[in-house]
């Protein structure tokens, strides 16, 4: 991207496009992604309340998968989720595996 | 307004998220999570204030903002006066009739903005009444600059500023205790909220911004750079910070406490402690006097608490502060 | 028809406030500025005025309130002098960077240590390349005129600058003077609507103000800030044939007397430059050709204008009311030297320091330094290039 020069820039570093930060994709820092296992899915929305950057895909109240344009692999959702009958719905691999 | 009941993840879910993904905070970060939280719980426009800090620079960077809100950072010690300004513009505005809608106003800041740099900023703002939500998101250092000891940091901790050496083991003073100087302030509302505890979080919030005037939350930030600990760890850790009664979750709301949450069976400290690499040095034999100390401190303030507690629930909010109209 | 009051310095800017009539005002005491927002905040307490006042905890809080009243949208204005400018300092470069139209009076005192609460120009000095304009006032009427163009020249579309319009301590702040005041409906027109340019409280278009910015893009931003500073002249003499309109009187970035054909001079700034004037009188009656340049817009320094109005003299004595400690000369001889710096012909140049503290400055220490200068006019000779006047041994 080429970047602006000082002519161009807005006067006060006021940023004037509100979210513009999704055009930082993030998911490049992950070092393990997690693994979505919809059949032990019991949708109680644990992982998207509980993930730091917004990158569980919701639908309707329904988990859906991730966005792995941001996820940075922390690894959270699979350790809050409750799976069912004692087997996770979501599990942490290594990424690029 | 009463206390909300039948918040659902599932509804939660169904509103624009406010903190957008591209943000570039670490990765099991405890702050977004609880920005998240605060923002789904707002009704209605929000403007935001950030003090300096972790949160700050990693959400606004150039010309790239996570905040799908109106957001002004400023400097490190005043997002509450900042917040002031923003607040009594808006009052200015509306009063002659320039601005028709309401809009509620949120501050964020780290601990070592709002503890100790920020304090007398955040102490004015509050006696003054202006109508707004100052949240502390308290990982208990300056994470920021390199995890710099700050007087929210615990007793016994290893900083980069108190590291544990052979003569001083980590910080040897216990934290303030910033959630009771606030509500010493005689505020409407004053509490201390949990990410792990995400419907007592909304709850508060959602309480908070129905009474006009000041408000303040503290909430527990899980940091595992500073803290030490796993990049999965941060509910898990937050959650043993409520249920070993290091972070007990209460309000003070008019002057009357309520412990919103009880753990059945109170954990041991050390379960918090155990995980966190910042503690490691209390569990050498040397130091065991400091786990029974850190023991102490934490049951003097549960048991103080709990003497404090109306259990007064639910109860409707006056809706009035000191010097708001 | 205009007014003519006798009033203190600090009663003339809050009159000037009052018919400004700014939206939010966050301030907090500080002698000898306090009489400024106690009298304006009796307007606001009486109903005089749609103000919204923010009475902070310390001037910190003052400036950060008037960035974030100022970024939401709106008039904002506030006042301070000497240590309460000190604690702003960290906040003076941000509103300045922020590019929000603050205005800022600043009752000029000395600066601790030792305490001290008396006029002199350490605290107005020591904030003049924090990116604001600055405006200089000789007496209340100045004080009066620069507070209400200050309003047009911050907000002033091209600029978007705070600004501080100084006056001496005590000297102007607490001495009454005569003066005019303009009718209030000529002083709101001339302010006119406040304009807003990117404000937070548009929730149609959410905006983020202060973000981190990295080595890619931090000196595009100071280098458009230092470019807007260079558009500062031209706005301030536009806003000056505006008011000389509704007023009567001229303004310029800097004020010449008797200065054209001298051969000697003084350069002043605020107050000591009316004590001078009569010094410079009594010199010409002599037959001795002495003027005065007294700078008002002294941020951004006009070098190169003051540059030419002085290049002809033969000799001439900055006067600072302030130290740079550890620099060669005070921080007004620094200017005027670099203004003459391009100029093949230029004047001798001496400074003295004086008035610190509310120290006097009296008609004959401008007779000293006047007969001073006449020497070296004839000589060529100079004794000493700086030292302070009116100091004991």
């Amino acid at each position: 991207m080429k970047l602006k020069g000082w002519k161009d820039v807005i006067p006060g570093a006021v940023c004037t496009e509100a979210g513009s930060a999704l055009k930082f994709k993030t998911g490049s820092w992950r070092a393990s992604r997690p693994k979505w296992i919809e059949d032990n899915c019991i949708q109680c929305l644990f992982c998207w309340i509980y993930c730091p950057d917004m990158a569980v895909n919701v639908k309707d109240g329904k988990m859906t998968g991730f966005n792995y344009d941001y996820c940075k692999g922390c690894g959270i959702c699979a350790l809050e989720c409750p799976g069912k009958k004692g087997n996770k719905a979501i599990v942490m691999e290594e990424e690029g595996k | 307004m009463a206390t909300p009941t039948g918040i659902t993840l599932k509804e939660l879910s169904k509103k624009e998220g406010l903190l957008t993904s591209g943000h570039r905070m670490c990765a099991g970060c405890g702050a977004p999570i609880i920005v998240k939280m605060v923002l789904l719980a707002a009704e209605g426009p929000i403007i935001a204030a950030n003090a300096t800090g972790c949160l700050e620079v990693s959400t606004c960077i150039s010309d790239y903002t996570a905040w799908k809100i109106p957001w002004i950072h400023n400097a490190f010690e005043n997002a509450a006066a900042t917040l002031s300004g923003v607040e009594t513009m808006y009052r200015s505005l509306k009063k002659q009739g320039k601005i028709s809608k309401d809009i509620k106003f949120i501050a964020f800041g780290g601990d070592g903005g709002t503890y100790d740099i920020g304090l007398q900023s955040l102490s004015g703002a509050m006696e003054r009444g202006h109508d707004m939500l100052y949240v502390c998101y308290d990982n208990g250092a300056y994470m920021n600059t390199g995890i710099q000891r700050s007087s929210a940091t615990p007793f016994g901790a290893d900083t980069t500023t108190c590291p544990a050496g052979s003569v001083i083991p980590g910080k040897t003073q216990n934290r303030k205790n910033l959630t009771k100087i606030m509500a010493a302030h005689n505020i409407p509302y004053a509490a201390q909220a949990s990410p792990s505890h995400w419907m007592d979080l909304v709850k508060k919030v959602k309480k908070a911004l129905s009474i006009t005037g000041p408000k303040f939350m503290n909430i527990l930030s899980p940091c595992n750079r500073g803290w030490r600990s796993r990049t999965d760890d941060a509910i898990m850790l937050s959650r043993l910070g409520v249920e070993t009664c290091y972070w007990p979750l209460y309000e003070i709301e008019d002057g009357a406490t309520k412990v919103t949450f009880k753990p059945k069976e109170k954990k041991p400290l050390v379960d918090f402690l155990k995980p966190q690499g910042r503690f490691k040095h209390l569990f050498a034999p040397e130091n065991e006097w400091m786990l029974k100390k850190f023991q102490e401190i934490v049951d003097k303030e549960w048991e103080s608490l709990l003497k404090s507690d109306s259990g007064r629930c639910d109860s409707k909010p006056s809706g009035k502060a000191p010097g708001a109209e | 028809m205009a007014r003519v009051v006798a009033v203190t310095g600090n009663e003339a800017v809050a009159e000037a406030l009052r018919q400004v009539n700014p939206d939010v005002s966050s301030a907090y005491p500080i002698t000898p500025a306090t009489d400024i927002m106690q009298r304006f905040t009796g307007f606001v307490s009486n109903g005089k005025v749609k103000t919204e006042m923010i009475l902070v905890e310390s001037e910190h809080s003052a400036m950060s309130g008037c960035i974030g009243a100022s970024a939401a949208g709106g008039r904002v204005m506030t006042a301070t002098s000497s240590q309460g400018l000190a604690l702003m300092w960290e906040e003076l470069f941000i509103a300045s960077g922020t590019r929000l139209p603050i205005v800022m009076a600043l009752v000029n005192r000395a600066l601790s240590a030792p305490l001290n609460i008396h006029g002199d120009h350490s605290d107005g000095m020591g904030a003049r390349d924090c990116g604001w304009i600055q405006l200089w006032s000789e007496n209340a009427q100045d004080a009066y005129d620069n507070t209400i163009q200050a309003f047009r020249i911050a907000e002033h579309m091209d600029l978007r600058l705070p600004a501080m319009v100084c006056l001496d301590g005590f000297i102007i702040s607490h001495s009454i003077e005569r003066i005019e005041y303009i009718e209030d409906d000529k002083v709101k027109n001339f302010v006119g609507e406040f304009k807003n340019l990117n404000p937070l409280l548009d929730l149609e278009h959410p905006v983020s103000y202060g973000p981190l910015i990295l080595p890619d893009y931090y000196m595009e931003y100071r280098k458009a800030h230092a470019e807007v500073m260079s558009k500062v002249a031209g706005v301030v003499l536009d806003v000056a044939k505006d008011f000389e309109k509704i007023s009567g009187r001229k303004y310029g970035l800097f004020e010449t007397y008797r200065l054209d054909d001298a051969e000697i001079g003084l350069v002043i700034l605020n107050s000591a430059a009316g004590t001078s004037k009569d010094v410079i009188d009594a010199f010409r009656e002599k037959g001795i050709k002495a003027g005065l340049l007294k700078p008002r817009l002294y941020r951004p320094f006009p070098y190169e204008e003051v540059g030419n109005a002085l290049k002809h003299l033969k000799a001439v004595c900055v006067l600072d009311r302030a130290d740079a400690f550890g620099a060669s000369y005070g921080p007004l001889f620094m200017d005027i030297a670099s203004s003459l710096y391009t100029c093949k012909e230029k004047p001798v140049l001496i400074n003295k320091i004086y008035g610190l503290g509310g120290r006097d400055y009296l008609p004959e220490h401008a007779g000293l330094v006047l007969d001073e200068l006449a020497g070296i006019a004839k000589t060529g000779k100079v004794k000493t290039f700086k030292e302070y006047i009116g100091v004991r041994e």
